[in-house]
């Protein structure tokens, strides 16, 4: 699945970050590379973009390029 | 000694670069490029120049921010570099910090916000870090001012024993390290003989910096070598080429804080953050909230403060005019140089004047908006409107700002991240109509409806901003083509912005626009002054006579078609290009009326139809001569600004005459 498929609360786990250049250099820069844990923290007022927790810092990316990267859901341990 | 100062957005690099060098600042651009560079000498130490170099998360060659800093690198070989991180945010702070380490100069880490890290219960063993990094490491915390001196030292040392990064290797054994080791022996000569770093050069020809790639002028043959060992290191590791070298920094950067890092949880400051986002950035609240803060700093900007300070300054330039008045007056002087002075020289003076309260009040509240971190919240929830037209969120407060005055908001379309944003913003910010064309409304409306004065003003910004989101949808198509820089932004955590930073900010900005727009502006007014003065002959004019009413006598023809071609209109208009409330004033003038009665004379000079017509095209031609310095300023050269006005000036002839024309038929 891809990262814009998580909903609010969410946590998985990046497996692949696709995308052409400039937005997928930019997204490994900013440390979303495979192995990262994400945390969906919300989706903005108007349902795009959205924003997550990675690497103790937030995030904020549009769904389209979200799009881009795939996730391995984590179910959340109770 | 040059330093150069280096961070991600949001560190706290201006703070330090505030603490440093004081008010002794000097804020250029880039050569080139609109990218703006500040220096300054360290307090108390000429001889130490510390340059502010734009807030960057890579070196990679995407924007002309992360250009502009490798090549400083690069070709000014600063004596060392100060490269200041958040230290809340540690991992992926270093991730520049590895890629500055391979540029070969002395360099020191400053962990900076250390305070927010122990407050929190956390610690960072600075000096294993500092081993495992083969760089020194200098804890500070530039919001409280503790440990700037001892930073200030340890950089100062680093320079003068030009003591460079020992730890440049962070690979593990492995593809990723064979593949660079090779490409460094590759290019090593060509690098030497460009100064460059082998392994910095490497790891950009791995990446295809093709800037990088043209400089190190390699053969067909080696390109070819250096392409099959990236290949093969991309089969080994199962990762493209980028992908690798992201990763390999990022593990090196994991291993180095797993024994030096203790982290623990959440921080404070995060927990508040996402508190105040439930509401600043909540469902149903966040829109509200962000009207009602924008009409807040209206209000106060251009009413209960600006407005003030403004008739303050109005009044205190008037008594300064009266007082040379009579000088000149009981001197003798020559009439006509005593009209240059009182109605030229003081009169353009005083316009530039006029703007500054509003600029520096205005940027006061922007630069608190940015700096706590709400700004970033605002481009968040404002993207997707604003996509729609080819936009990013970043671009909403210099438009919102636009309908106070277009010159700081032109100004402060500076902060967004791509250069096709800005010109795009600068194009669609005179379509937000500005405070200085109310009279022209009020007076109009006083005329013709006076019962529905606030329904014309209404119909007057909503198509404006109408117009402007055409215009922005056509923009979008004619550059279909050029690349979209992506919106992957940080939301920082919410800060108190520190004092110093803002007052300083404002300083700039005053500053900034008096020696740019100054000029600009004084000379037009005295052009103006010229053509109202003097006739053909170069005689004093007999109102009605001078050079201004010939041109528009000469250019009423052009505004027959839009029902107003009478040469006092068309005269008033001309008038409007130093300031749009010179409109009026003028009017008021060549009428023959004074304030009072003009509403009366309108009425007989204009049809209700031909009066919307001179709205619409007040609403729409080109903007004073203040927001075509900063145009031209922000866009660089000359050609764009007067590419502005007449595309203005187009537009506002078309659409009068529709009003004109369709307004007739019905």
């Amino acid at each position: 699945m891809t990262l814009n498929q998580l909903t609010a609360g969410e946590s998985a786990i990046v497996t692949k970050v696709g995308g052409e250049d400039m937005l997928r250099c930019r997204l490994l820069d900013m440390g979303v590379i495979p192995k990262t844990h994400i945390y969906v923290r919300k989706v903005a007022p108007m349902g795009d973009p959205m924003e997550i927790n990675l690497r103790g810092y937030t995030l904020t990316l549009r769904l389209e390029d979200a799009k881009r990267i795939e996730v391995r859901r984590e179910e959340p341990t109770a | 000694m040059i330093f150069a100062l280096i961070g991600n957005q949001n560190c706290g690099k201006t703070t330090l670069f505030n603490l440093l060098t004081g008010s002794n600042q000097h804020v250029g651009n880039f050569p080139g490029v609109t990218v703006e560079q500040k220096s300054g000498a360290v307090r108390g130490m000429d001889d130490c120049l510390v340059v502010d170099l734009p807030g960057i998360y890579s070196l990679r060659p995407y924007s002309s921010e992360e250009v502009v800093t490798r090549d400083f690198l690069l070709n000014s070989k600063p004596d060392a570099i100060i490269n200041i991180i958040d230290a809340t945010n540690i991992e992926r702070s270093l991730y520049l910090s590895l890629q500055l380490m391979e540029m070969h100069i002395p360099m020191v880490l400053v962990l900076n916000m250390m305070d927010e890290v122990i407050g929190n219960g956390g610690s960072i063993d600075i000096k294993l870090l500092s081993q495992k990094l083969g760089i020194p490491v200098a804890p500070i915390s530039a919001a409280n001012n503790t440990g700037i001196d001892q930073m200030l030292e340890t950089v100062i040392d680093t320079a003068q024993k030009r003591i460079y990064p020992s730890v440049t290797d962070f690979c593990e054994p492995g593809p990723v390290h064979r593949c660079i080791h090779a490409v460094a022996l590759q290019v090593e000569d060509h690098a030497a003989r460009e100064g460059m770093p082998a392994r910095f050069a490497a790891t950009k020809v791995i990446e295809n910096d093709t800037d990088i790639v043209k400089r190190l002028a390699l053969n067909q043959n080696e390109l070819e070598l250096i392409e099959h060992s990236a290949a093969e290191m991309e089969q080994e590791c199962g990762m493209d080429r980028n992908a690798a070298m992201a990763d390999m920094r990022y593990n090196f950067i994991e291993q180095a804080c797993r024994d030096t890092v203790i982290r623990v949880g959440e921080s404070k400051e995060f927990q508040r953050s996402l508190r105040i986002d439930r509401v600043l950035t909540g469902r149903y609240t966040a829109l509200p909230i962000f009207l009602g803060v924008m009409l807040l700093i209206f209000w106060l900007t251009f009413g209960l403060i600006g407005g003030t300070l403004a008739d303050w300054l109005a009044v205190g330039i008037d008594m300064l005019t009266a007082f040379i008045d009579r000088g000149l007056t009981n001197y003798g002087i020559n009439p006509v140089v005593h009209s240059m002075i009182i109605d030229g020289i003081c009169t353009g003076v005083g316009s530039v004047l006029s703007f500054l309260p509003l600029i520096v009040v205005l940027f006061f509240f922007l630069s608190i908006l940015e700096d706590t971190g709400y700004m970033a919240r605002v481009a968040f929830f404002m993207d997707k409107p604003m996509r729609k037209i080819g936009l990013s969120g970043r671009s909403i407060a210099p438009m919102i700002i636009g309908f106070g005055c277009s010159v700081p908001a032109i100004m402060a379309s500076r902060t967004l991240s791509s250069r096709r944003d800005r010109i795009v913003t600068i194009l669609l910010i005179p379509y937000m109509s500005c405070s200085a064309k109310i009279p022209v409304y009020a007076i109009f409306a006083a005329a013709f409806c006076p019962d529905y004065a606030a329904i014309v003003m209404m119909i007057l910004y909503v198509s404006g901003i109408l117009l402007g989101i055409i215009a922005a949808l056509l923009l979008k198509k004619l550059g279909a083509k050029e690349v979209t820089v992506p919106f992957i932004m940080e939301l920082p955590n919410y800060r108190m912005p520190s004092s110093k930073s803002v007052l300083l900010l404002m300083w700039s900005k005053a500053k900034d626009f008096l020696e740019r727009a100054f000029t600009v502006i004084f000379v037009a007014t005295l052009i103006i002054w010229f053509l109202q003065t003097f006739d053909l002959h170069l005689n004093v004019a007999i109102a009605g006579d001078s050079i201004l009413a010939r041109i528009g006598r000469w250019l009423v023809p052009l505004f027959t078609p839009l029902g107003f071609g009478d040469w006092r209109i068309v005269t008033s208009l001309i008038a409007g290009f130093t300031a749009k409330e010179a409109l009026v004033s003028t009017m008021g003038v060549l009428l023959g009326t004074g304030m009072a009665d003009l509403p009366a004379a309108l009425s007989s000079l204009f049809t209700p139809l031909s009066a919307a017509s001179m709205l619409v095209f007040t609403l729409l031609y080109t903007p004073c001569v203040a927001t075509i310095a900063v145009i031209r300023q922000e866009l660089g050269t000359r050609r764009a600004a007067i590419g502005v006005v007449i595309m203005q000036c187009g537009v506002a002839w078309v659409m009068a005459w529709l009003v004109y024309h369709i307004g007739g038929l019905l």
